[in-house]
């Protein structure tokens, strides 16, 4: 836009640019919480007392979000391809998942197998537990109080939300991550799969299905309900 | 501290009010479970949230509920459906009367 666009009252206007910027998208919500007002003053405090580093908040941060839910697929499928693997994941997650680099110090992993009868969906009704060294930060709507809420009432409603609709035959197990315990589901490997690779395999693990809202996905990548 | 309640164990959730943290889902008190699992003995979050030692350790045991049980029919759920909760030993209390023998 050229100042030619304006009309002559706008040139009256003392700082001198034009006002009609067209919609902005609204920069990141201000701090306005006093948690957050004590996180700012906490962290510049242990900065300038040189306890830790800006570049040391900065690299935590890092590798937070280098954690995902491609890590939880690895775990899966090689579950599937080894049952030696997946009876020690099954018996003891924190060390199962030790041998593939992954570690959950001070928490417990139990990884909870979905089978033709019983089928397991997480949820924290307390707050949003979540086994983030394997799936990264948990989705908003996992820490919404809706899904916390409605998931322990209503888990056929939920997961027919989800796009999950499961015969009234499998037990809907619904796991609330109440204490010290961090749950991974071990979704079912879908029927079609039969000698695939661990890479190829671990496509079809979404996200959803190690929290338990969806089934892993077809051979042809596609949701299954 | 050796754990009061074994695999199959029927229990009851306390009905008590607590003041401060702590970790049993309001909806699950007063009611009867069945233990599934045991997980050791871990430092007591109603203390440690108070930057307590949180001495001595309690049992943890994953407790699973009947749905009908909880909600009475006020929900959306099948028959067969079930809720699982982590529960502390000293929330929990023998569910005398129903004793079972299978905690799968």
């Amino acid at each position: 836009m050229t100042h030619d666009d304006h009309g002559d009252e706008h040139h009256d206007h003392d700082h001198g640019h034009p006002h009609d910027h067209g919609p902005f998208q609204p920069d990141l919500k201000e701090p306005s919480e006093d948690w957050e007002f004590l996180e700012i003053a906490l962290r510049e405090l242990l900065i300038d007392k040189g306890v830790i580093t800006a570049r040391e908040v900065e690299d935590k941060i890092e590798e937070w979000d280098g954690k995902v839910p491609e890590n939880g697929a690895k775990v899966v499928a090689r579950a599937w391809l080894d049952p030696a693997f997946k009876k020690r994941l099954l018996a003891d997650g924190n060390k199962a998942v030790a041998e593939l680099g992954f570690e959950f110090p001070g928490l417990k992993l139990v990884v909870i197998e979905n089978t033709s009868k019983v089928h397991n969906v997480i949820v924290c009704t307390l707050c949003s537990c979540y086994p983030r060294a394997l799936l990264g930060l948990p989705p908003l709507w996992y820490k919404s109080r809706e899904y916390r809420s409605r998931t322990v009432r209503e888990p056929r409603a939920v997961l027919r939300e989800f796009g999950t609709d499961l015969a009234d035959s499998v037990e809907v197990r619904v796991v609330d991550s109440t204490a010290d315990c961090r749950f991974l589901v071990l979704p079912r490997r879908p029927d079609g799969t039969d000698g695939w690779n661990e890479e190829h395999l671990a496509k079809l693990v979404t996200r959803d299905s190690m929290i338990g809202t969806a089934l892993a996905l077809t051979p042809q990548g596609e949701r299954s309900s | 501290m050796s754990p009061r309640f074994k695999i199959g164990d029927r229990v009851c959730v306390r009905a008590d009010d607590h003041e401060g943290h702590h970790r049993t889902p309001a909806y699950l008190k007063g009611k009867s479970g069945v233990v599934v699992k045991k997980f050791g003995a871990w430092r007591n979050p109603e203390e440690l949230a108070y930057g307590k030692p949180g001495l001595p350790k309690q049992p943890l045991y994953m407790v699973k509920f009947e749905m009908d049980g909880v909600w009475a029919g006020n929900g959306t759920y099948a028959k067969r459906d079930t809720v699982t909760a982590d529960l502390y030993e000293h929330w929990l209390e023998p569910d005398g009367d129903r004793q079972t023998g299978s905690g799968t």
